[in-house]
């Protein structure tokens, strides 16, 4: 007698115990192997480009900033980057280096959360804590160089607003040792662990081809082989002065698999790869101003008469974060604001991944390019009859052409 | 008559103070994980707090689920756990039903409440219940082999040797250490069964690397998903149960050594003493089959877990088997 294949369906969230925010992937499964999956943001839209439409450029900083709880300097880097551009306001050359002080400590503080709850998703609770045990360090340091845990609020347009004094230094100095110490017990703790290694190899395996094909960035992107990485192919900032090698897993294991381990591994090469540039940042910090204009009534009048558009992509943690701007003369408030997070060129890639994985896999797989979903959503069809519409491409695109050509003519 | 009351009794005595004793250890347990990741962990009492939680919350069940079935299963599964203490001597005690059921039964008790477990998941239709309740499922076709072959083993080894006493019953390996009856080689033979049994240990009481049917970050907890309440207050003490039986089960097997032989004592004092220990070593061995494993380890997948439990652990519990046969043949 033949037997129909009979599939069912599991969601995997909006809310999932293995996800850190809401994100909805239906698995059609065939007992345990996942036969086709369908992929389904929406759930934490918040409009925060429009929120931005009535807001002056440096109220929109702090907007900015909570587009992301982990990459929040990453964004507003980008963010006062783009008015940057779009002003021509200079930065003197000591904001820049705190600059990348600050994002160099948040992509280690990034990269640990990651290698943590990817730990946490295995099962495998003790190296989740000893994660966060090694992460409590260098919040100590955000917290004493900015007064905050999460979301320093220090960077402003034309500068940063705190600068490092020599408490700070010494703290950032001892945390460095302290890493260089302990570190490398968490990563041996975990890439030696026979069970771990049965989890993460060949599980979530994205080609050289797909990664390029489907556009991924990033750790991602890195982990299946592409030379790519915004700090060594257009630099910004301090990274000028700094070389900075893209980690990817061939110059280390001799191979790609382009699977969850080489993104763990490429993830944790990088925590190694900030120490280092912190390290080289502190020890040729130059001296000087850290604002260009430090009176927010005379920036605001500067920021009132400037005209232009204005582009700016840096490396968060996550990969390219592009944010790009529109200033328009006489106006206080910002024409129009675009972000694109990460997130949004990497999640394309979650189709390939699932492919012929298990159920047990999908968390993982899910958290393996680090999704930062409320960093993602930026536009949400609702329908009032409730019925699901897709959006294709050139509805997309024609769309866009439509609002551009709305906002071309305000 | 008078026998059957004080059974009764007695039965009902230790079902409690096997309760309290579970909920214990998983409180000890719980902190001896915690210290060993750094942390503070929970009051030694947690355990009974969320057990008596549960008991006053409300006791949902899904719209799509068995109804009678879903209700039932937790009862099942936790009073077919409480009876396997029946059966397990405890320190120089015999059993309460001792004579009429051996090791064979404490086998098929502890089987039968997983089967519980997994007929409970099935019926609270829920495609993670559903999930969770074939991985049990497969989890246990893959544990029974070196589960078999270690009972097998033994029960052997003491029928070969002569040992007095029934070879199937817990009572026998309790009056000579089956260390005793064998030579070097058997010796080892019974270190590698050891092992087996204590490697089959976390996939009986579903704890990680053996968690699979439950694990929270892929399944939402499994076949426990729908439970709420005074139900999952149930299958939190099967579990709990679950751990306890097991590590009971190996001390009579492996090491029935006793205290109060040891210091020369007699009467009450000798009962009392050996009763406690019994309890000190069902902990050690909790401590290290349980706790310490799961510290150790992340979770396997399911495949993966089958895979081990097939060919590594069966594989040790056949090199045992054959080391033991040549120790009996040969010496």
């Amino acid at each position: 007698m033949a037997e129909e294949n009979k599939t069912y369906t599991i969601p995997i969230g909006p809310v999932h115990v293995g996800l850190k925010e809401p994100i909805t992937a239906w698995l059609q499964v065939d007992g345990e192997r996942i036969v086709d999956v369908r992929i389904r943001p929406g759930a934490i839209h918040r409009g925060i480009e429009y929120m931005a439409r009535e807001r002056n450029p440096i109220q929109v900083i702090y907007l900015a900033e909570r587009i992301c709880g982990i990459c929040s300097f990453a964004h507003i880097v980008s963010f006062v980057r783009v008015v940057e551009d779009a002003t021509g306001i200079p930065v003197p050359p000591r904001a820049k280096y705190i600059r990348t002080i600050l994002l160099e400590l948040e992509r280690i503080h990034s990269h640990i959360l990651w290698a943590g709850v990817a730990c946490y998703t295995l099962g495998y609770d003790s190296a989740f804590n000893l994660g966060m045990l090694l992460r409590e360090k260098v919040m100590d340091v955000l917290e004493a160089m900015t007064g905050n845990r999460v979301n320093y609020g220090v960077g402003t347009i034309g500068g940063v607003r705190r600068d490092i004094t020599p408490k700070v230094a010494k703290a950032i100095n001892e945390m460095l040792d302290y890493y260089n110490r302990e570190f490398s017990y968490f990563y041996n703790v975990v890439t030696e662990d026979p069970i771990v290694k049965a989890r993460m190899r060949n599980v979530g395996v994205l080609s050289k081809e797909n990664a390029i094909r489907y556009c991924a960035v990033g750790p991602t992107a890195r982990a299946s082989g592409l030379r790519m990485d915004l700090r060594w192919s257009s630099p910004y900032e301090a990274y000028e002065d700094l070389e900075v090698e893209p980690v990817v897993p061939q110059d280390y294991l001799g191979k790609v698999h382009g699977d969850v381990f080489d993104r763990f591994f490429v993830r944790v090469m990088e925590v190694y790869q900030s120490l280092d540039i912190v390290k080289k940042c502190m020890d040729g910090l130059p001296d000087g101003p850290i604002m260009h204009e430090s009176k927010p009534a005379k920036l605001l009048s500067l920021l009132k008469e400037a005209e232009g558009v204005g582009q700016s992509s840096i490396e968060a943690p996550r990969g390219d974060d592009t944010h790009a701007i529109k200033l328009t003369k006489g106006e206080e408030n910002i024409t129009w604001w675009k972000v694109r997070a990460p997130t949004y060129a990497n999640a394309m890639s979650w189709p390939i991944m699932f492919k012929d994985q298990e159920i047990a896999d999908a968390p993982l797989i899910i958290n393996s390019i680090d999704p930062c979903i409320s960093c993602m959503e930026r536009m949400l069809v609702v329908d009032e009859k409730g019925s699901s519409t897709m959006t294709t491409k050139e509805e997309l695109i024609k769309l866009c052409r439509d609002k551009t050509r709305r906002l071309m003519h305000r | 008559m008078n026998s059957l009351l004080a059974r009764v009794i007695s039965g009902f005595a230790l079902f409690c103070l096997v309760i309290i004793i579970a909920l214990l250890y998983e409180g000890i347990d719980r902190i001896v994980h915690a210290r060993m990741q750094r942390r503070f962990g929970p009051p030694l009492l947690q355990p009974f707090y969320d057990v008596i939680k549960l008991l006053g919350k409300e006791s949902i069940v899904p719209r799509r689920a068995v109804r009678t079935v879903f209700q039932a299963s937790p009862w099942m599964a936790m009073v077919l756990v409480l009876v396997i203490f029946l059966y397990i001597p405890i320190g120089s005690i015999p059993p309460i039903l001792a004579g009429n059921g051996d090791m064979i039964l404490i086998l098929y008790l502890l089987a039968a409440s997983a089967v519980m477990m997994v007929v409970g998941g099935f019926a609270s239709g829920s495609p993670y219940a559903n999930v969770g309740s074939q991985r049990e499922m497969v989890l246990m076709m893959s544990y029974e082999l070196p589960l078999a072959l270690v009972v097998l083993t033994l029960a052997w080894v003491v029928y070969k040797k002569g040992v007095p006493g029934a070879p199937f019953s817990l009572e026998t390996f309790v009056a000579v250490p089956v260390w005793k009856t064998v030579g070097l080689v058997g010796a080892m033979g019974l270190l590698a069964l050891l092992l087996a049994l204590l490697g089959v240990i976390p996939a009986e009481v579903g704890k990680v690397p053996m968690d699979i049917a439950e694990a929270k970050t892929e399944i939402l907890e499994g076949l426990l998903t729908e439970y709420s309440g005074r139900n999952l207050a149930l299958f939190k003490l099967t579990f709990a149960l679950r751990s306890l039986a097991m590590s009971a089960l190996l001390v009579p097997l492996f090491f029935p050594f006793s205290l109060g032989k040891l210091l020369g004592l007699n009467g009450a004092y000798f009962v009392v003493i050996d009763f406690l220990w019994f309890w000190v070593k069902v902990l050690l061995v909790q401590i290290v089959a349980i706790t310490i494993v799961r510290t150790m380890y992340g979770r396997f997948k399911i495949w993966q877990a089958s895979q081990f439990y097939w060919f590594q652990m069966g594989g040790l519990a056949l090199a045992g088997m054959i080391l033991v046969s040549l120790d009996v043949m040969l010496f």
